[in-house]
């Protein structure tokens, strides 16, 4: 990579106009980022509340905390939150938008007003869904099951199933305008096969986001018909098939599974090798499995229905797809292992992050072929074990490289530094926290607790303990980066334009970049992370 | 904390394992998962572990070029991961089907799910709520179905699970192979009181069995409503009695074949059963029109169930009439 | 603004850049599209397995003449569009309005037939819910089909309308004096013009051709 122009006159895009207004209307993809930003984590703390409620709830087997209907509100607005207006926006929008038009060496993303338009379509949909949350909750839990949902259910089931369709555009726009982005915008030079990893995983991801969302739309319409008007085709009494809506979800939501790891991956393939400042190892092996995983994603969703009454010979194809799609997985993680070996590795928090994702996903890798296997999912099915699974890989997997994420972009976002040691002692924090709460669940849903229980026999009373005390703890590893980042924000020190020593474009422009990135385009020469090799 | 230890111990001396039949055969799949799980990732961590001290920043140990190029790895890995997947596939789905075709000799059993409860009847029109007794070392085929939303029948001991979905009938078996009482759990979430919706399947030895059902009166069993509503509901009127104009009488229909107008044949099962009652048009005997209306609506999925018991016992009568053109 | 070229908007170096971002950016919205109407046709598919004669039935229901005739308008729209595209390209200014207003017209022509077609199943009191009367004779799965019926071509004609405004927007574009410089949002507006046209052919089938079994 060349080294960086002289900065010119430009100011950085954070202090170049500092009105609110100029913030709402702004059409530079870092700043979109920073809304996103300010959103997300937002919908995170509701979530995560709700989350610390069900957790202290759990700690007796008896309900003595709330009856369950509240509890199965709690359980359906941390998973709705979760999912659709944090995990799924979660990468792709915050460090997404900042980083990918500064990767590929583009002024903006394609089109800088649908990315603007699909801030403020997301901020309706969790504005809707704020409302169905304020106006007494839903109790559908985040799969909307009919005819449950359609039928039976309390509480504002439209306005939640609304808020969810409407945050989808905003999700199609972003893929959308990724998928352009990347196509078309690209410095000159930057070959597809000299793509930092990180981008190959928004493009999978995007590809994702545009074809599944609105299959997700459209159920969700079917279903606000069937429960407004009456008429559909989920609910039998109507003549409708219940398992059509299973069909139909998780049509698009085992896609989106995968929209909630493939960011992660691609995150954490770049910390590694700046970490052990070494090549990745099987770059172009990397790059296709995480376009494989994009698609063979779309055709494992009937493993959610093994003990649905699907047909038995769906039960057989859809377990050796889901067996199939682990392989490019288990690509991803030998690679990552194999690029270590021979580096040069130091340990700065987004490198711990890292290692954090490393372990969590593939002990969540590894409990997924537990549930790919069709006779012991039967047993598994709907227990706490895929409770647990689940989270191994969204939050295990997803937040811990979140956080590592913007532990690494956070100099080029802000300008400034963050302290070194807290934000290492928030990582291992973050890692015990999180297994001593799932962990447990493991073990729970082997002896056979269902997942989405209030009350539950008392024999499940110490694991449940064990995981709440651990789910305090990583309660406080999630508050420490909010401090330590507000201090970094108000007193940190100015960073350079390259505090980590990284190749990539982005590492190339001032930090804060100005307003449009690149007084030049850039030309790129060469392959990605051209670390000095070993013997070098 | 005390609890942990008999808790942890349950997993693997097997209080739950050996249970039922199918139970040591998903226990044998799950244990190898867990063994070679748990080694490879012990492996991967292992191995991280010595990158990351004998490679750390400053270290002085020599970073040698991989001994074969990258491909090479990456194939040996593919084929490796490949091959064991596979196995457990293979496995897994074998003992899938195994779960899936009930033995011959099952005895059936009717569960009907609802918002909140297991409401259980026995072949002989027997009925329980929230428990089901059986005797051990005897095949029971569940047939599930449920009157409002979607439930799923679970006992963990028997590594049993089945959701049953309104509208449809949905089949499982199991076989109780040791004396005890075992938890009865709904796995899909169901509505306010999902986590209440729990029973128990009680095993008993035969002669323990055979001393429960005797003991148990036939007041209001699902036979005794069935007869009931075979009256009340009309049904009597057309199939019952001399006429044999307007519909077909059912004695002794049950495990014939009937003939039907299209041409076709079909075994009156329970399932012909259910579904002459709800949607009558779909296959007419032959020999009849379609004049009978649907009940589907009229009556709920536990008087079906209840009619069907009835049905099932009525004997034959005089001649056979049901097949008669 | 671009400091190189100044009539080309941020992201972009040129218009060449510009021309293929915007295609590729409709041709990925067509394909969200395309599993939008899919989800719906996926749910037409499954029901009309389980319940062929209540399809087949319901076909008959629907108006034969209307469904043809807008199968011809729609296709003779398309017609008109590519001209336009043509001609735009090719700066003829007024022809290219004149066939876009022909498009506009046929656009309009199609949801005057549709809604005639609405409200006959209006009156007959075949509009799913509480105000339906199933027909004597008909299996009651005939709301089902009706109900897969609006919600197809309500959604048909909800892009239907917004291609009627893109058309009127691009004739008002090219009616501006002085003409904007051209670039290919006739032809973007163009291609989604025909996909709309492109799920109708699907939905014609669909709907009105289902032979009774």
């Amino acid at each position: 990579m060349n080294p960086a122009p002289p900065t010119s006159v430009a100011e950085d895009y954070l202090s170049r106009d500092r009105t609110l207004r100029s913030w709402l209307t702004t059409t530079d993809h870092k700043r979109i980022a920073i809304l996103y930003l300010i959103a997300i984590t937002g919908f995170f703390a509701v979530a995560a509340t709700a989350a610390a409620l069900m957790r202290w709830e759990l700690l007796s087997p008896r309900g003595d905390l709330m009856v369950s209907d509240i509890y199965n509100r709690l359980f359906t607005l941390h998973g709705v939150t979760m999912v659709w207006f944090f995990l799924i926006p979660s990468i792709p929008t915050v460090l997404g938008n900042f980083i990918l038009p500064l990767m590929i060496g583009a002024r903006d993303v394609a089109f800088p007003r649908l990315n603007l338009a699909s801030w403020y379509i997301f901020m309706a949909g969790g504005a809707i869904t704020l409302f169905a949350i304020v106006a007494g909750g839903v109790d559908t839990g985040w799969t909307f099951y009919t005819p449950y949902s359609s039928t039976y259910a309390n509480g504002n089931v439209m306005a939640m199933a609304a808020g969810v369709f409407v945050a989808g555009f905003s999700s199609i726009a972003t893929g959308l305008n990724f998928i352009v982005t990347i196509h078309t915008l690209r410095a000159p030079g930057l070959t597809w096969f000299r793509l930092p990893l990180f981008v190959w995983s928004l493009y999978s991801t995007s590809l994702i986001l545009v074809l599944a969302t609105p299959v997700l739309a459209v159920t969700l319409a079917l279903i606000m018909v069937e429960r407004g008007l009456g008429v559909g085709v989920f609910d039998p009494r109507l003549g409708g098939d219940p398992l059509l809506f299973q069909h139909l979800f998780w049509f698009y939501s085992h896609p989106a599974v995968y929209i909630m790891i493939l960011p992660g991956m691609g995150v954490v393939s770049e910390l590694v090798t700046t970490f052990a400042r070494k090549r990745i190892f099987g770059y172009r092996i990397m790059a296709l499995a995480t376009l494989s995983i994009a698609l063979l994603g779309f055709l494992v969703w009937g493993h959610h229905m093994f003990v649905s009454s699907q047909s038995v010979y769906a039960g057989l194809v859809f377990s050796l797809l889901s067996f199939l799609v682990s392989v490019p997985s288990a690509i991803k993680v030998f690679n990552w292992t194999a690029t270590l070996r021979g580096g040069s590795i130091s340990f700065d928090a987004p490198f711990l992050f890292a290692l954090g994702f490393l372990a969590l996903f593939t002990i969540g890798g590894l409990t997924g072929l537990f549930l790919a296997t069709l006779a012991v999912d039967v047993h598994l099915h709907d227990t706490y074990f895929v409770v647990a699974h689940f989270h191994y890989i969204m939050v295990g997997g997803m937040v811990m490289a979140y956080m590592g994420g913007f532990h690494y972009w956070w100099p080029k976002i802000s300008g400034r530094l963050f302290p070194r040691r807290p934000a290492q002692v928030a990582a291992i924090t973050i890692f015990l926290g999180f297994n001593l709460t799932f962990f447990p669940q493991f073990i729970l849903g082997y002896l056979g607790m269902p997942r989405r229980f209030h009350l539950y026999p008392p024999e499940f009373h110490t694991l449940n303990v064990i995981s709440t005390l651990g789910a305090a703890v990583l309660g406080i590893g999630y508050v420490m980066p909010l401090v330590y980042f507000a201090w970094s924000a108000l007193r940190g020190q100015p960073a350079p334009n390259n505090p980590w020593h990284a190749t990539g474009l982005e590492w190339t422009t001032p930090s804060p970049p100005p307003e449009h990135n690149f007084d030049r385009v850039p030309v790129v020469t060469g392959p990605p992370y051209d670390y000095p090799g070993p013997d070098a | 904390m005390n609890s942990l230890a008999p808790c942890v111990l349950g997993m693997i001396d097997g209080s739950m394992a050996g249970a039922s039949r199918i139970g040591p055969a998903v226990d044998a799949i799950f244990w190898s998962l867990t063994i070679t799980c748990t080694t490879v990732a012990l492996a991967v961590g292992a191995y991280i572990a010595w990158c990351l001290v004998r490679y750390r920043r400053g270290s002085a140990a020599p970073r040698p070029r991989p001994r074969w190029p990258e491909w090479w790895w990456e194939t040996i890995w593919i084929a490796a991961t490949s091959v064991i997947f596979l196995a457990f596939y293979w496995a897994g789905a074998r003992v899938y089907l195994r779960m899936e075709e009930p033995p011959p000799g099952a005895v059936p059993v009717d569960v009907v799910g609802r918002q909140w409860m297991w409401d259980i009847r026995h072949a002989d029109g027997r009925r329980e709520f929230n428990a089901l007794h059986v005797p051990v070392g005897q095949p029971i085929q569940l047939r599930l179905s449920s009157e409002d939303v979607i439930h799923s029948f679970a006992v963990p001991a028997f590594r049993l699970k089945q959701d049953l979905v309104p509208g449809k009938t949905t089949v499982a078996w199991f076989e109780a192979m040791r004396p005890g009482r075992y938890p009865i759990y709904c796995d899909q979430y169901c509505g306010a009181s999902h986590s209440e919706m729990n029973g128990e399947i009680v095993a008993e030895t035969p002669a323990d069995f055979s001393a429960w059902a005797a003991q148990t009166r036939d007041g209001n069993s699902s036979l005794a409503r069935g007869r009931r509503l075979f009256v009340l509901d009309g049904c009597a009127g057309c199939h019952r009695g001399a006429d044999r104009r307007r519909a077909p009488s059912l004695d002794g229909l049950y495990g014939r074949t009937v003939d039907l107008a299209d041409g076709g044949h079909v075994p009156a099962d329970d399932e012909y059963l259910r579904e002459s009652i709800a949607s009558p048009g779909r296959r007419i005997v032959a020999g009849y029109a379609a004049t009978m209306p649907s009940y589907d609506g009229t009556l709920g999925v536990t008087d079906i169930a209840d009619l069907v018991v009835y049905l099932r016992q009525l004997k034959a009568a005089a001649p056979r009439v049901a097949s008669s053109r | 603004m671009n400091a190189n070229h100044p009539a080309i908007p941020v992201p972009y170096v040129d218009a060449a850049q510009r021309a293929r971002a915007g295609q590729l950016g409709m041709w990925t919205f067509l394909a969200t599209e395309v599993l939008f109407f899919g989800g719906l046709i996926t749910s037409y598919v499954v029901m009309r397995v389980t319940y062929p004669a209540a399809f087949a039935a319901g076909s008959r229901h629907l108006s034969f003449a209307i469904g043809t005739t807008n199968t011809l308008v729609l296709l003779t729209s398309s017609l008109t569009m590519v001209w336009a595209v043509a001609l735009a390209g090719a700066a003829r200014r007024r022809a290219a309005i004149a066939c876009l207003v022909a498009t506009g017209i046929l656009g309009a022509l199609f949801l005057a037939l549709k809604s005639s077609e609405y409200h006959d199943k209006f009156v007959e009191h075949l509009v799913p819910g509480n105000a339906f009367r199933l027909p004597a004779g008909d299996p009651p799965a005939l709301q089902i089909f009706l109900f897969l019926y609006f919600a197809l071509t309500g959604l048909h004609a909800l892009h239907m309308l917004v291609g009627i405004a893109l058309v009127g927007w691009m004739v008002v574009r090219l009616g501006r004096t002085p003409a904007p410089p051209p670039d290919n949002a006739p032809e973007l507006v163009g291609l989604y013009w025909h996909f709309v046209d492109c799920v109708w052919v699907f939905l014609y089938p669909l709907l009105y051709l289902v032979t009774p079994s």
